[in-house]
């Protein structure tokens, strides 16, 4: 067997499964096909196999580490502390460097994640050709003419917002009221494009609780994109510039006071009290800078925090105005099982007044949204999204609350295609609505 | 992709019956199925197919009989005896796609359940009907039925409910022919010879279970689990005697030591357990709720009075799942100290158990081993757990001496050597210690009944003459043991 760059470093990783098949259940491609080789515990021996040369690099492994979700919900289940997510993004480097990782599923996301993605001004343009488009119904005219799969995709689309709803987010935006703190926002490369209304919100709620909430003009993509797709390099060079761009804007600030019911006593790392995230995939990302880059991130990474998180820590000031809705929350995969938030925000939910929060049968499982993974494996997704799709409808939820964009997205066309009258929100959205 | 279709091949015939999606034949994807729990056990299978009814697997039942290849059924791979290798290149038949309930009634309480039914998902199932299944064994969240059925599993609450023997009442089984037999009823065995008595622990090696017809049980009105904090194991296995002695029925009694308690508390399972204490015995009692109470206080009486340091009672449900996943957790979490874990399995006299429990930590004592003790007290069901690395021969060889001095240790108590997980690859060369060759014969002639020509899960529960894998760190060579 040829050497391979990678499998080594992967290793011991592997080593610490210890097979007892606790994540089986959890795994939602397991779930589909009932398979060993589609569970967690069997792509990390196969991985191990690998490695230990026992069976060749070859299209089942490749297949598999794109097959799966990245979800981690295996990780949630996991006794022994495999770090399944890591070894995926290293299976998949390894995987795409040995060249067996092709054809237009491949072209695509590489174009979107070097070219499109880590671009603001790329993103922005694009998206308002869209926009356009979308307006003057250009797309509907061409799309009986396309592929199947352009359809497919085009369907996943949500409706991209007028210029005017896209603009940034002021760089520094007052505390409201006596001030607690300072943060900083991190506000993602598709978030202000697509979910800007969101980004508002989320800042409007940081400021009337009383932190000042400061927006890096240099901050970049996350990276958790083009780490999951196994492009290491890139997602490394993103995370760099993110911890030179909030440190920069945390040291040019006065140092937080530590009012009461700040985030941290101690001096914090980066200068801010936190750095607030609204999009769970960003958040689990920065959180594992460190992962990345090494000592170099953790100053960063240990001071980032979900919106939901940061609120139900430090404390919501006042009550709420009464939501007289049915709200059914769905935890994203990289809240619950990446970062482990999972209470803060049904609490904050729970705590506006008239809202009743209804459980379902599916909370924690996921929606097969997973990056693009919608648009490279419709089928498993579609099956996937299925099974999501039959719990919510079961709740009869008026309002369905979930706090990732690509959630929202995947669960709003879900939604639509069964004609369910239901509303997508981000809890901080109903949060903002009812200060 | 694959090699030329050859029409009349094993793979092409069992493509017909499937449609090609379900047969797996890639050597990577074989490979991943050449184990299950027990890691240091492997056989490669032939061919893994994924049949969706009965018909299905009576068809391709058919097809291996034809070609004269063995099979095995499989479920989720969890089980600890190497029960779902498939030796002599077998095929194995992963029932996890046959995973309905077909139905449920509650007056009756039974249901019906095909084999790849996930455990828990049965109890959740029926949660709104007030009724849940008994047996719980640890790897409940993912282990199915039918596995459940194959291997009689037991669980901490095996001493109130019993083993899954004693809650099945029907099953459809695809016997090594073909052909489908249905054994049992709703209401019980009518008349006659017992034959889902037979079925059940049977480690697949007469037919293949494709529906079971099982009882499901009340929930109790109410329950109370107790933590016991004990300064040692043995104080804690002292605790059980005196509380069976007492003429009080726990719903189940389990011990966890403190190196376990140490792994379970680094893990995602952690449950607040105190690192200081030597041992803590979880109690659940469970029943009506006018008796529950007071059974609960002598019970944390009987501990205190055996030297329990405290005895904390669980304040809500959330509390009371919280104790239950550290202890179902804990095989898992014993990943954190090595790759690899031997999970022994045998029973003793309970009044034995302080002594035993001496000596098994002693033999792994004296073999430089690292053993550690989650166990179901109160049936006396012993499982010593060895962390390892298989990558290790020495190592290894050592861990299989311990297993089996601990196996001749509870034989000679008066013990036997399996509670729960069945003897599969992984003790079937210890059945002479409690069995004569006039037993084992017997027992080959009710196999034979069912199973002629031994082509359903070889190699399993009976002794071989050749025992080849002990050298091989990794154990290859077990597909090399004829299946008789």
């Amino acid at each position: 067997m040829t050497e391979v760059s990678g499998l080594e470093a992967l290793h011991p990783g592997t080593l610490d499964c210890v097979h007892c098949g606790m994540c089986l259940t959890s795994c939602p491609t397991y779930q589909v096909t009932g398979r060993e080789t589609s569970s967690p515990r069997g792509r990390v021996y196969l991985l191990r196999g690998v490695a230990e040369g026992e069976i060749p690099l070859a299209e089942t492994l490749a297949e598999e580490a794109y097959l799966c979700l990245g979800c981690r919900a295996c990780e949630t289940a996991c006794p022994s502390g495999v770090a399944f997510g890591s070894l995926l993004e290293q299976a998949r480097s390894v995987v795409d460097r040995a060249g067996l990782r092709r054809g237009w599923a491949k072209r695509i996301e590489q174009f979107a994640l070097r070219t499109v993605v880590p671009r603001p001004r790329v993103l922005h343009g694009l998206l308002g050709a869209v926009s356009v488009a979308q307006r003057l119904g250009l797309d509907r005219l061409v799309l009986p003419w396309l592929p199947r799969r352009w359809r497919e995709m085009h369907g996943l689309l949500p409706r991209i917002p007028a210029a005017s709803e896209r603009r940034r987010l002021p760089e520094v935006t007052p505390a409201i009221g006596e001030q607690r703190g300072r943060v900083a926002f991190f506000e993602g490369c598709i978030m202000p494009e697509v979910f800007g209304a969101m980004n508002r919100a989320t800042v409007r709620v940081l400021a009337s609780q009383g932190f000042e909430v400061v927006v890096p003009a240099a901050q970049r993509c996350c990276g958790a994109l083009q780490a999951h797709a196994g492009e290491l390099e890139l997602a490394t060079e993103l995370a760099r510039a993110n911890v030179i761009a909030f440190g920069q804007a945390g040291a040019q600030g006065d140092a937080p006071e530590n009012a009461p019911g700040t985030a941290s006593a101690t001096a914090p790392a980066t200068g801010f009290d936190a750095i607030v995230v609204n999009s769970a995939g960003c958040g689990a990302a920065l959180r594992e800078l460190d992962h990345w880059i090494g000592d170099e991130g953790a100053p960063l990474a240990g001071q980032v925090r979900d919106v939901c998180e940061f609120l139900d820590q430090v404390g919501m000031r006042g009550t709420p105005r009464p939501l007289s809705k049915r709200v059914a929350y769905d935890d994203p995969c990289h809240l619950i099982h990446a970062q482990g938030v999972a209470d803060a925000p049904r609490r904050l939910l729970e705590a506006i007044p008239e809202l009743e929060l209804v459980a379902h049968q599916d909370p924690a499982g996921c929606c097969g949204a997973a990056g693009i993974y919608n648009l490279t494996h419709p089928e498993m997704s579609a099956a996937i999204l299925a099974k999501k799709l039959d719990a919510l409808e079961a709740a009869r939820p008026a309002i369905i609350a979930t706090g990732n964009p690509g959630c929202l997205m995947q669960l709003q066309a879900g939604a639509q295609s069964r004609g369910m009258n239901v509303r997508l929100a981000h809890p901080i959205e109903l949060l903002a609505e009812t200060l | 992709m694959g090699p030329t279709p050859n029409p009349s091949s094993l793979e092409a015939s069992l493509r017909d019956v499937v449609g090609a999606d379900q047969v797996l034949t890639r050597p990577e994807e074989l490979f991943v199925y050449e184990v299950d729990g027990l890691t240091h056990h492997s056989a490669r299978p032939r061919a893994v197919v994924l049949p969706a009814t009965t018909e299905e697997v009576a068809r391709v039942v058919k097809v291996c009989r034809r070609h004269e290849v063995p099979f095995v059924p499989r479920g989720a791979g969890t089980g600890l005896s190497g029960g779902a290798l498939a030796l002599g290149r077998g095929v194995i038949i992963e029932c996890a796609r046959m995973n309905s309930i077909l139905q449920i009634e509650p007056e009756d309480r039974y249901a019906v359940v095909q084999p790849g039914v996930v455990n828990t998902d049965l109890s959740k199932a029926v949660l709104h009907h007030g009724l849940f299944y008994a047996p719980d064994p640890s790897s409940q969240l993912v282990c199915t039925l039918g596995g459940n059925v194959a291997e009689n599993s037991g669980g901490p609450h095996t001493l109130k409910y019993g083993t899954t023997t004693d809650h099945v009442l029907a099953l459809e089984l695809v016997l090594p022919d073909g052909s489908v037999v249905r054994l049992g009823s709703p209401s019980g065995w009518p008349a006659g010879y017992d034959l889902v008595g037979a079925v059940v622990g049977s480690e697949g090696t007469l037919g293949v279970v494709t529906e079971a017809t099982v009882r499901l049980s009340p929930i109790p009105e109410r329950t109370e689990t107790l933590l016991g904090i004990f300064p040692d194991v043995v104080s804690a296995c002292r605790a059980v005697g005196a509380i069976i002695r007492s003429g009080l029925v726990p719903a189940a009694m389990e011990i966890v030591d403190r190196r376990t308690i140490e792994a379970v508390e680094a893990s995602v399972y952690a449950a607040g357990l105190p690192t200081d204490a030597g041992a803590v015995l979880i109690m659940e009692l469970d029943g009506a709720a006018v008796a529950v109470g007071a059974q609960a206080e002598r019970t944390r009486a009987l501990s205190l009075a055996e030297g329990a340091r405290d005895v904390q009672v669980a304040r809500d449900e959330q509390e009371r799942q919280r104790f239950w996943r550290a202890r179902k957790g804990a095989f898992g979490a014993m990943g954190r100290l090595a790759p690899d874990l031997y999970v022994n399995d045998a029973v003793v006299p309970r009044r034995k158990l302080p002594e035993i429990l001496e000596a098994v930590c002693a033999i792994g004592d004296r073999l430089g081993l690292r053993l550690s003790n989650v166990f179901h007290a109160g049936d006396g069901n012993l499982h010593p757990n060895i962390s390892f690395d298989r990558r290790d021969a020495d190592e290894l060889a050592r861990v299989l001496q311990a297993g089996e001095e601990i196996l001749r240790l509870c034989v000679e108590a008066g013990g036997v050597i399996s509670g729960e997980h069945g003897i599969g690859t992984e003790k079937r060369e210890y059945m002479g210690l409690l069995f004569s060759d006039d037993d084992l014969e017997a027992m080959k002639k009710l196999r034979a009944a069912f199973d002629p020509t031994l082509a359903c899960n070889p190699g399993k529960l009976f002794p071989t003459t050749r025992i080849c894998f002990e050298a091989n760190p990794k154990a290859r060579g077990y597909d090399q043991v004829p299946f008789e």
